[in-house]
């Protein structure tokens, strides 16, 4: 059986990377924790820029802080801010990661505040050292999430379709799938309750779906441009048995939110649409990046991302498997592409064959390579500000 | 699409004809991995057959497998994707002037070649 060394963290959970994550909790403390991250190894820079109170990037920001893939988090607050640094290390410490804070303004200036933020930084690195645990981990440990974006008529065909037979793989031997994009599901309503494995994934399914729906028709703008058209793209419902196939075949067992783990193994939907009562046009996902961070939340360790037409994009905590259905895409960009599926479009390779070649590719990458992107650098973030209702009774 | 080049077209011997992908035995059009001229004879991977194009078709665009009448469901992936607004003959392109979203208003507005939505106002 396939395994690999990775990092056990107390909840259970094992990860392929031990990351210490420098965290903003306003704008204004960004460019102080950007500082800080830089020129260090195995540390990332994310946060949150509104100085407002929200509870969905307090999440967030747990979620990630709390991340299989994380193994200790330092935040960096400015001092005027709603989100509390100091909560937010107190509930990572309790998780079994090091954590440490610092507000900005008690600090002192730009200068004494890296400087203090560094000093930090190397104390909280040794203790993350010596807080390691190697476990051996497999395919059953992984949880990989997928999205598409920058699609063309080759994602459908070939990209996510592809995708779709790993996840089906990985499902088999026990792994965990999220895939996401509510907006390119519109038209499958009786696809999806064909594979929903309870009634309950089933009226999950169906209130997420709902939801979508009426926030389509209210803006009269479903999840397809004139750039899809014109590549043959008819209509919404053709895009989304597109972005559909990387879900692959297996029964789904129910949908989850942001910043939410699935309950179990297997497949699992991600919504990721505001509640109505925020929902206005353009809060829907602005871009690429706001939906791996939703992959992320959800404790991916590995993340899919299929894209036709190229995109240079990573992620924080997680390497990117950037997947190509177009192999002029893939000569074009072949710095930031790490997977052509175009010879399975010109017959000379099946998917079978394919997902072999990508399953291996995801095996050294859990070994400890480098993606294309965690080579590049790429670790871009971002926190929307949205709000979504956890379904649990809210504190005053 | 630019840049894909799909080494099927012309390359083998047996299989003259533009390569067209059937996703579903049920589906009541073909995807085109090469452009077709009016005329050109398609070539159906999967299902095996062939069938002359009765329209000049851009690549990766549908061509309708056999005649669809006004109305009847448009099938790809073994799923509807739509509805014909008019009678589609076997052979013909099938897009934004003949075939529509069941949900979606928008794409009956659209520029047949660009997508762009001829209805919006710039002023």
């Amino acid at each position: 059986m396939t395994s690999w060394t990775g990092y056990l963290r107390s909840d259970g959970s094992k990860g392929i990377r031990d990351w210490i994550l420098v965290v903003h909790t306003v704008e204004c403390a960004r460019f102080v924790a950007e500082k800080i991250a830089s020129g260090e190894e195995n540390v990332c820079c994310i946060g949150y820029d509104p100085c407002n109170d929200n509870e969905y990037a307090i999440r967030l920001l747990l979620a990630l802080s709390r991340h299989p893939n994380a193994g200790g988090a330092l935040f960096v607050g400015l001092g005027c801010e709603y989100t509390q640094p100091r909560r937010l290390a107190e509930v990572t410490e309790a998780s079994g990661r090091p954590a440490d804070w610092f507000f900005i303004q008690d600090t002192g200036g730009t200068l004494t505040a890296v400087a203090e933020g560094k000093r930090r930084l190397a104390a909280l690195k040794e203790r993350v050292e010596k807080n390691r645990k190697p476990v051996s981990m497999g395919w059953q440990d992984l949880s990989v999430g997928c999205e598409c974006g920058g699609s063309d008529a080759t994602s459908g065909l070939a990209g996510n379709p592809l995708a779709g037979r790993f996840f089906d793989r990985l499902v088999d031997r026990g792994g965990t799938a999220v895939f996401e994009e509510m907006a390119e599901l519109v038209g499958l309503l009786p696809e999806l309750l064909r594979r929903a494995e309870t009634p309950e994934a089933a009226e999950e399914i169906r209130a997420a779906y709902d939801n979508m729906v009426r926030y389509c028709t209210s803006v009269r703008q479903y999840s397809i441009s004139p750039g899809n058209f014109a590549g043959g793209l008819s209509t919404i419902e053709e895009k989304s048995c597109g972005a559909y196939a990387k879900s692959g075949s297996r029964p789904i067992r129910g949908v989850i939110r942001v910043s939410e783990r699935p309950s179990g193994k297997g497949l699992w939907l991600m919504d990721s649409l505001p509640d109505p009562y925020f929902m206005q046009f353009g809060y829907s996902n602005p871009h690429d990046t706001e939906g791996l961070m939703d992959l992320l939340s959800a404790g991916c360790q590995v993340l899919f991302f299929v894209t036709g037409r190229g995109s240079p994009v990573g992620a924080p905590l997680a390497p990117v498997v950037k997947i190509t259905g177009n192999s002029g895409t893939f000569l074009k960009m072949e710095e930031d592409m790490d997977f052509d599926a175009g010879p399975i479009l010109s017959g000379e390779t099946g998917f079978d064959e394919a997902a072999l070649e990508l399953e291996s590719l995801v095996e050294r990458i859990c070994r400890g390579d480098r993606s294309k992107s965690e080579i590049l650098g790429h670790r871009e973030y971002a926190i929307g500000c949205k709000f979504q209702d956890t379904g649990r009774p809210r504190r005053c | 699409m630019n840049g894909i080049s799909n080494p099927m077209n012309g390359t083998d011997e047996e299989s003259n004809g533009i390569p067209a992908l059937l996703l579903s035995e049920e589906d009541n059009v073909v995807t085109l991995l090469s452009p077709a001229e009016r005329g050109d004879e398609v070539r159906i991977l999967s299902g095996g057959g062939t069938l002359a194009a009765a329209d000049s078709i851009p690549l990766y665009h549908k061509m309708a497998l056999r005649f669809i009448s006004r109305g009847e469901t448009v099938l790809k992936y073994g799923v509807a994707i739509g509805r014909a607004r008019q009678d589609i003959p076997a052979g013909a392109w099938v897009h934004l002037h003949n075939l529509e979203s069941f949900l979606d208003e928008k794409s009956s507005f659209l520029d047949l070649h660009t997508g762009v939505d001829t209805g919006r106002r710039y002023e």
